[in-house]
């Protein structure tokens, strides 16, 4: 059969888990990581990455947007899916999840963003006429105290809600992990490390694509970017990084120790379909490049341009590596066979529900809405504001 | 009393969320059905609404009371635990009729019955009898196993292609 090597079960020639699927965990892995990095601001009070606080919510909460949208594109009666709110199932981490996604947009991103922008939208909806200022005046609820007393109680709320938040990010991204790891009846899904692995990919993912937004927006806005900011992100990825290599290293080497059954063929696929996508994209370009590089940023002292180059290679190649990675879990768990006797092909359309056109604007769309939600809202400092604000009209 | 004055908005943001809950309330008393929940995580009346639809298979006792003969044959040979729908397909048409001749049902051809379940591949249980394509030498499988209701044959062919 075509595309099919050895033997297959008639159920597992055709992929179930198209691209869209491997988008999914992406994009929340981003919102969570992103998440992340803003708490570094509120909670442990790292001042220098001050400057990508709005930025980072505004970016996690565009994705957060678009996060169910692969999903919804996959399923055949996207109308059915309410019913998991509907009629709630209990035993199901994928219905339970729904209410999870809900807390992280409503009670975490969504509060945390009013409670923080609250001064500025009461001051826009009395000096902004217009629809737009229609829209300031519904975002106060009718309430314009912006008194000194009120915003400070904004700030506390405003932590413990972020303090709430950091958990909640993990379970966001720690159920999708969690998801593929209790599929016990896949090999390559099946681990209690998947969670956790796929916790840290997101921070490191998150934290880069923040990294990029932040230097690309600014570079567009024409402003200097603030180099001790972007040393500090970096550091922190390179942090991250390095526990998020350990853990996958820790997960591979676990399974080359253990050789269950299953491990012949996994190894088999990795050295000949997975070979390009895992071991090339995944470890090599996305993993051992970038965290090379960062560590050269760590130990020489480089000067700013050169230093900033590396920051954006960097960068790049980790979002690439960790797109590789969702890649490996979703598309490479369904192309060998439960006899462990055969291999098939994904094969991806370009024009189709679940094809590359359909992800490669699911993967653009996050970006226009943080091009609007920034338009609304800026996330700039106070005199960088008037930069915007001319520019915008 | 002053401390209360400034928390006026977090109020505010907070009946936002009673009032979704309250909309998602109407909304789910208005979307699922009376009865989901009866039974099971499962619309109870989807029971009802099956048992309304026509059957198809009759299930081996109601051939048995007629054909016993047959039903005999089979439960002496290998095929007894083969139900008698499972080659001759759906046949309630012509076995809970008043009148089952009014639907006689066409006989199976064992050229493309037997290998349905016979083929060899390498995911059934190895002591599931199974042959390749070479074994019938391009014949219908009941000119050798003349019985399919008891397949196996009788003493004078046996010892041939296995
Ligand atoms: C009410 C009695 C009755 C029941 C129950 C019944 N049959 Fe029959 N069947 C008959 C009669 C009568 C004939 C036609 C006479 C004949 O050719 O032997 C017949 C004919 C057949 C034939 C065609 C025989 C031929 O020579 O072409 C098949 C096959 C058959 N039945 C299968 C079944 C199966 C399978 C069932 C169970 C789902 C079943 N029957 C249930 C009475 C019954
Ligand atoms: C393994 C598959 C198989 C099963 C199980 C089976 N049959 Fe048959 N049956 C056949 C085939 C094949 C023929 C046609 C034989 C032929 O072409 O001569 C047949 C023919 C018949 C006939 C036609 C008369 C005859 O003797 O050839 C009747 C009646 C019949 N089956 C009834 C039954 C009933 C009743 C049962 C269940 C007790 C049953 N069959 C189970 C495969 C099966
Ligand atoms: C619905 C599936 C099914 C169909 C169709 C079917 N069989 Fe069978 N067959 C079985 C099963 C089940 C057994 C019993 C296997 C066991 O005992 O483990 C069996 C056993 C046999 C055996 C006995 C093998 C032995 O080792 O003694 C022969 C011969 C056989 N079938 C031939 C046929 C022929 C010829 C046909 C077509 C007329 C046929 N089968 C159609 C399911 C089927
Ligand atoms: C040329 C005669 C012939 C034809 C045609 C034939 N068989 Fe057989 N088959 C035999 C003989 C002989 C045996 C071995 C004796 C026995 O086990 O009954 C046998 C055995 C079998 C067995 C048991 C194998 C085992 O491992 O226990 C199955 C199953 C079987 N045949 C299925 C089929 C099927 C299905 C067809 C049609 C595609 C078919 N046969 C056609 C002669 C034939």
């Amino acid at each position: 059969m075509n595309g099919v090597e050895g033997f297959m079960y008639p159920n597992e020639i055709a992929l179930q888990w198209s691209v869209l699927i491997v988008l999914y965990p992406y994009i929340t892995g981003l919102v969570a990581g992103a998440f992340i990095l803003a708490s570094l601001v509120r909670i442990f009070r790292v001042e220098a990455v001050r400057p990508t606080y709005r930025l980072a919510l505004l970016t996690a909460l565009s994705f957060l947007l678009v996060a169910p949208l692969p999903l919804q594109f996959h399923l055949g009666h996207p109308e059915r899916s309410f019913e998991m709110y509907f009629t709630p199932h209990s035993t199901s981490a994928m219905a339970m999840f729904g209410y999870v996604y809900l807390w992280y947009l409503m009670a975490v991103l969504v509060f945390e963003l009013w409670l923080d922008y609250r001064a500025e939208i009461v001051q826009r909806a009395q000096s902004t006429k217009g629809l737009l200022g229609l829209l300031y005046k519904a975002m106060t609820l009718g309430n314009y105290n912006i008194s000194h007393e009120a915003l400070e109680l904004d700030e506390k709320i405003g932590w413990i809600v972020t303090l709430i938040g950091i958990p909640s990010a993990f379970m966001l991204h720690g159920y999708v992990g969690f998801i593929f790891g209790s599929i016990k009846a896949n090999p390559w899904w099946s681990s209690p490390l998947m969670p956790i692995v796929f916790i840290f990919s997101a921070m490191v993912s998150g934290i880069a694509a923040v990294m990029l937004i932040y230097m690309a927006t600014t570079k567009m806005r024409g402003l200097k970017i603030d180099v001790a900011c972007v040393d500090a992100i970096a550091m922190y990825l390179f942090y991250t990084f390095i526990i998020d290599f350990a853990l996958e290293s820790l997960d591979l080497i676990h399974r080359i120790y253990e050789a269950d059954e299953s491990f012949r063929s996994l190894d088999f696929m990795v050295h000949t379909k997975l070979y390009i996508p895992h071991i090339v994209i995944q470890i090599l370009l996305g993993t051992l490049t970038p965290l090379v590089l960062l560590a050269i940023t760590q130990l020489v002292k480089l000067p700013e341009r050169l230093r900033k180059r590396l920051y954006v290679i960097a960068g790049s190649l980790i979002m690439i590596g960790v797109f590789a990675m969702r890649w490996n879990v979703v598309i490479g768990g369904q192309l060998f066979s439960k006899s462990f006797l055969g291999y098939t092909t994904y094969k991806m359309h370009l024009i189709s529900k679940e094809g590359l056109l359909v992800s490669a604007g699911l993967m653009l769309l996050p970006l226009a809405i943080l091009y609007v939600l920034v338009r609304i809202l800026p996330p700039w400092h106070e005199g960088e504001n008037q930069v915007l604000a001319e520019g915008a009209k | 009393m002053s401390s209360f004055k400034n928390t006026g908005h977090l109020f505010r943001f907070a009946g936002l969320f009673v009032l979704a809950f309250l909309i998602f309330l109407g909304v789910r008393g208005f979307v699922v059905p009376k009865s989901f929940g009866q039974y099971g995580h499962y619309r109870g009346n989807a029971i009802v609404d099956d048992a309304a639809r026509p059957m198809f298979y009759a299930g081996h006792q109601a051939c048995e009371t007629c054909h016993a003969d047959i039903a005999a044959t089979k439960a002496s040979g290998a095929h007894a635990h083969v139900n008698c729908e499972a080659c001759h397909g759906p046949q309630a048409i012509h076995a809970l009729a008043d009148d089952p001749t009014a639907h006689i049902p066409v006989k199976p051809d064992s050229a493309t019955l037997c290998i349905r379940c016979h083929a060899k591949t390498l995911a059934k249980p190895k002591n599931f009898p199974q042959v390749d394509g070479d074994h019938s030498q391009g014949m219908a499988c009941i000119t050798c196993h003349t019985n399919p209701h008891s397949p196996a044959m009788d003493t004078a062919a046996k010892g041939g292609a296995k």
